[in-house]
């Protein structure tokens, strides 16, 4: 064990920079990456950023079990005057989970972009899909509200061009983007007026600063924090997909390329919906008088509201893209129930089943995309009969499907169960009621594809589904074996998520050298 | 009335994002729904700005003077006088006025005349000797003593820290810009009408500039978005042949029609 | 104990900000594109007046620079690709949901600007907090006079790296979305004006003349407005911007064949890459050296303890260095989406027009 330690940790001169590294590095060789001279070359330099992303992910989070808080201080300034990357157990979470989706959907790329995207545009492509990358870790590592308004735009910048070379296959894709341009831009701009507002409030930008000069003058009072606190949510709501703002989401994850569909599903809501929690938990407190009805009967009834709407939705949905894109809505309402309980219970709940739903959707995305490697197949009944053609690929489907629907021994079970107790705690036998439907509902909606793949018999003049090749394989039973190994003992990311709610909600929020 | 005074700025700026915001909403062209988003993100700006400005402020741009540290103690000698002595005797004339605004420059006109007896009423121990003296340390001087007693209390946390971090600076002496003259120049008519006197005790009034750099971002993020958002337009037009959002909406809709036929 | 603004300024806000009103509501009525995009640059070049009145110049300049001027560009060229007519939209009553989401958001701000600070004040916390330190301690720590620089290269330096990224990444997505031009380029019916001016129609005699005179002056003023960018307001987005006009200024009296040729698009895209790389391998350089990243204290190795004299180079250096590849990213990126704009084969016929 302690030779693994030996080897996960970075060497000191790197893990002293860790925080920085893990957005530079991908910055700067994905500006190097624009002059590679292939596309299989840049595919190397992108394995090899997330690779180095993840690395110095794990090091990080080793770091701050080990150590406490991480602050970084961006060109020597002490915050608030200076940009501080600030990483707790809550991040740290985030971080590992961003970074090794990003190298589990680097390596899975390689088939489906040749597939997918013009030779000549491939080194740019991957280019962008690494500033996506820097961007959303930058999300979860910066303790500056602006800061995480630029790290936002840099993702969904990338996000939206990313999203919209699906248009290689479909035209729809432009649309789709376009529409996400739109709604994603008035997303960040209510995140910034709602920073303007807590800055307006408390004359800093540093978070825990922000957080320590409204405990203090318990400016809870002012409307103008209130409000502030209404248009980060919407704001960063819009990003995370939190229902009724999801419109952008299914038709982005049905026509962008399929590479572009795990990462995102698997990083982007996550880093949006991390953003949420921190400003929920660490920046604003539960206990501020106003929001306990915005969490009881805004937030809370909103996630009730997604989980069933969108579950429905996704049963009556006839490609499978959008079926798990629906799902994936849905799911965001499982987190922000979490959230909405406003306890330690519920945010460990919240991100658990953040980390569980980032491996099974970036699994299932990817089953569904290696089946579309040979032959268009995006419907339900392309899939007939498909599990006899490509066993391996639809059997980590199968795998990543029933921790979706939450089958015992999978770790979506593990964080339904969590959020089930985090809900009961609070008297919220509602809350029970809803998870119970929205589970039934999934039995639906992934049964009917894998009844599709294993017990329908393929049609005449279907097309060929083939076994997909070794890179993506890879990582999708890497992926779906993790969803088992998690059912079985969950003490990682459940530790891990328990350390991040009791780092925000447990420990006092002073940062040291704040007012200097 | 004064309610409305101090908040009026806010509500036209609300006024303006909620125009931008409904451009968005309500163009199907996609160019005029760009166009809005356009003005909702200018009009952030505008909040933002706002917040930062202060009252007889002037832009966050020091200009060195050429004082060096030595003449660090003369400033004590007096205070209302010294920094309006030093702007209008020095820089008024020297610094090459660079007026952005033409109607402080206007005012500048307006007033000068009136300066140099508000100087005298206002400091009666010798402005002359000082003025001819390098004015920057009077300034100086004149901007430590912001911390008087008497002094509201904004000002004498900024008086306060300016004293303990501006008086050992090692040598340049910063003061005003180029037109912040004509700004201490209107502060110094304030002073004679019976205004408090803080305001013309050479504490030169900065606006935030903090804001101003955060917006320089912003900007910078709106134009961005905004090409990427007409490369987007442009590519729709090539493959839908419209850039209209419902003639587009029911393409898409037709086309996702056919295909759940065909499947 | 209230500080009085000085009446013109007031004034000015007033019209500035009345004018801007009157330009939205025009805009909202609107069919025309060619109107909508105009009145556009119209509603920044306002708002950059207005920010003057606010003391802030340096956000003026760009808006003025970027807002007026590269957007509107960009607009156009991007019209000129679609159509110039929007279709005219439903009555107002007729669009209630908008309408309602925005009545919701502006009563949102409004239930919020009771308890905002008085406009000007100077005990607000924004005016007491963070951004007035910078005021006070910047001579001594940066030790640039423009503070709004300062704060933007050094204090917040790790914000304008970022920002620079996301200039590079919408020239990324620009050339991975419509190309160089290089299609328009290639393709045998290249549009006639260009044609006729390489040619050499003598009709562009005097803007042949005038602008060859000019250009090199423009060129000149980018990097004044680069390296004074300490001392006024200015600096590598503003300089970035107008070192592209002079390009495009170029390539719309000789011809965009004349242009790519004078700089080639793969130095735009080399470029915009370069600039990131710029700015990256500063802050890497004093990480080297033992500072955090973009420390420029570091940029010569660790700072000696002594106190610097009349210029603090490591600073200085550091703040210059970061905008050069501010100036490389934000000129190559605008002069890539200018060829990708200005080299797409036009979807409009003249019928259109």
């Amino acid at each position: 064990m302690t030779m693994l330690a030996d080897l996960v940790i970075a060497p000191t001169v790197l893990a002293m920079h860790a925080p920085v590294l893990l957005v530079i590095a991908p910055l700067l060789v994905g500006a190097a990456t624009v002059l590679a001279p292939s596309g299989r070359f840049a595919w190397y330099m992108a394995v090899a950023t997330s690779a180095f992303c993840l690395w110095m992910g794990i090091s990080l989070a080793m770091e701050v079990s080990q150590n406490g808080v991480v602050s970084y201080h961006m060109g020597g300034w002490a915050p608030p005057r200076g940009i501080e990357f600030r990483i707790d157990a809550l991040n740290s979470l985030a971080v590992v989970i961003i970074s090794f989706m990003g190298l589990m959907s680097a390596i899975y790329a390689q088939p489906a972009v040749e597939r997918e995207i013009r030779i000549e545009k491939r080194p740019m492509f991957y280019t962008a899909y690494q500033t996506c990358l820097a961007g959303l870790l930058g999300i979860v590592l910066t303790g500056d509200a602006f800061n995480l308004f630029v790290f936002l735009e840099i993702s969904s910048i990338a996000t939206y061009v990313l999203v919209a070379l699906g248009a290689g296959r479909d035209r729809r894709a432009l649309t789709a983007s376009f529409n996400y341009l739109i709604l994603g831009t008035i997303g960040a701009t209510f995140f910034v007026i709602g920073v303007g507002f807590l800055y307006a409030a408390t004359g800093t930008l540093n978070m825990a600063d922000m957080a320590r000069i409204m405990e203090a003058d318990s400016l809870h009072h002012s409307r103008v924090v209130q409000a502030g606190f209404g248009f980060i949510v919407v704001g960063l709501g819009l990003k995370a997909a939190m229902f009724p703002l999801h419109q952008w989401l299914p038709p982005a994850y049905a026509h962008a390329p399929s590479f572009v569909t795990v990462f995102l599903s698997s990083t982007a809501t996550k880093a949006a919906f991390y953003a949420l929690a921190r400003f929920m938990f660490s920046v604003f407190d539960p206990t501020f008088s106003f929001l306990e009805p915005v969490f009881l009967y805004v937030l809370a009834p909103l996630a009730a509201i997604a989980m069933l709407a969108c579950s429905f939705q996704a049963v009556f949905q006839t490609d499978v893209r959008r079926i798990l894109a629906y799902s994936s809505v849905a799911q965001v309402g499982y987190m922000l129930l979490g959230l909405a309980t406003g306890t330690a219970a519920g945010l460990t709940a919240g991100m658990f089943h953040m980390a569980n739903h980032a491996l099974m959707k970036g699994a299932l995305f990817m089953a569904v995309g290696a089946a579309a490697l040979n032959a268009s197949v995006w419907k339900v009944s392309h899939f007939n009969g498909a599990a006899a053609r490509a066993p391996l690929t639809f059997t980590g489907l199968a795998v990543a499907g029933f921790s979706l629907m939450g089958v015992p021994l999978t770790a979506g079970f593990l964080s339904k169960w969590k959020l089930l107790e985090a809900t009961l705690a609070e008297g919220w036998w509602w809350a029970a009621v809803v998870i119970g439907i929205s589970s039934f509902l999934a039995l639906f909606y992934v049964g009917r594809i894998m009844q599709a793949a294993f017990f329908a018999k393929a049609e005449e003049g279907a097309p060929e589904i083939k076994e997909a090749p070794f890179v993506v394989l890879l990582p999708l039973w890497l992926l779906a074996g993790l969803n088992i190994v998690f059912g079985l003992n969950p003490s990682l990311p459940l530790g891990m998520a328990e350390a991040g709610a009791r780092a925000v909600l447990g420990v006092d929020l002073n940062i040291s050298g704040g007012a200097q | 009335m004064e309610f409305v005074l101090e908040r009026y700025n806010y509500w036209i700026i609300i006024v303006l994002m909620m125009g931008g915001l409904y451009i968005v909403f309500e163009a199907e062209n996609m160019i005029k729904k760009l166009v809005g988003l356009g003005i909702f993100q200018t009009s952030v700006l505008f909040f933002y700005v706002t917040l930062g400005k202060t009252a007889g402020g002037t832009a966050p741009i020091l200009v060195e003077t050429g004082g060096h540290g030595d003449d660090h103690g003369d400033g004590h000698a007096a205070e209302a006088g010294h920094g309006a002595a030093a702007v209008a005797h020095g820089e008024t004339h020297a610094a090459p006025v660079l007026h952005e605004e033409s109607d402080v420059a206007h005012q500048l006109e307006t007033v000068e005349a009136e300066i140099s007896e508000g100087v005298t009423e206002l400091a009666p121990n010798n402005v002359d000797g000082h003025a001819s003296e390098a004015h920057g340390a009077q300034a100086h001087g004149a901007q430590a003593h912001g911390a008087e007693p008497g002094a509201d209390p904004g000002h004498v946390a900024n008086g306060a820290d300016a004293h303990g971090a501006v008086s050992d600076l090692p040598s340049p002496e910063f003061i005003a810009t180029p037109h912040a003259p004509s700004q201490a120049v209107a502060d110094a008519v304030y002073g004679q009408s019976g205004e408090p006197l803080h305001m013309v005790a050479g504490d030169i009034i900065y606006s935030n500039p903090l804001p101003h750099v955060l917006m320089l971002t912003a900007i910078v993020v709106g134009v961005a978005t905004l090409s990427v958002g007409l490369a987007l337009v442009v590519r729709i037009r090539e493959a839908y042949g419209t850039i209209e959002m419902d003639e587009v909406r029911a393409a898409d809709i037709a086309e996702g029609e056919a295909e759940g036929d065909a499947a | 104990m209230e500080e009085q603004f000085v009446p013109s300024v007031l004034i000015a806000n007033i019209a500035l900000m009345s004018m801007l009103g009157v330009i939205t509501i025009a805009i909202i009525r609107m069919t025309s594109l060619f109107g909508i995009v105009m009145l556009s640059g119209v509603y920044s070049l306002v708002s950059a007046a207005w920010f003057q009145a606010m003391d802030a110049v340096d956000v003026s300049f760009t808006e003025a620079a970027v807002g007026a001027g590269i957007s509107t560009a960009l607009y156009l060229g991007a019209m000129l690709l679609t159509v110039r007519k929007a279709k005219p939209t439903k009555g107002i009553l007729k669009r209630w949901a908008p309408l309602l989401v925005v009545i919701g958001t502006g009563s949102a701000l409004l239930y919020a600007s009771v308890d905002l600070p008085a406009f000007g004040s100077l005990d607000s916390p924004v005016n007491t907090g963070v951004g007035m330190q910078y005021m006070e301690v910047s001579p001594k720590e940066v030790g640039t006079p423009n503070v709004v620089t300062a704060v933007l290269a050094s204090y917040r330096g790790f914000d304008t790296f970022g920002e620079t990224v996301v200039v590079f990444i919408a020239g990324v997505a620009v050339i991975l979305l419509i190309g160089f031009g290089e299609r328009a380029l290639a393709a045998s019916n290249w549009r006639g004006r260009e044609d006729d001016d390489a040619q050499g129609d003598d009709s562009h005699l005097i803007l042949r003349v005038v602008s060859k005179l000019l250009i090199p002056l423009i060129v000149l003023y980018a990097f004044y407005v680069h390296f004074h960018g300490e001392y006024s307001p200015g600096g590598g987005f503003q300089a970035g911007v107008i070192f592209a006009v002079a390009i495009m200024l170029y390539s719309l009296i000789f011809g965009l064949k004349a242009a790519m040729t004078a700089f080639p698009p793969v130095w735009a895209r080399v470029g915009a890459a370069m600039g990131v790389a710029i700015y990256g391998l500063v802050g890497v350089i004093c990480m080297l050296n033992g500072g955090r990243f973009l420390d420029y204290d570091y940029i010569f190795g660790p700072p000696s303890g002594e106190a610097h004299g009349h210029h603090n180079w490591p600073q200085i250096t550091g703040i210059i260095g970061v905008e050069v590849g501010v100036v490389v990213a934000v000129a190559c990126v605008m002069i890539t989406a200018f060829y990708a704009f200005a080299g797409r084969t036009p979807e409009i016929r003249d019928e259109d027009w």
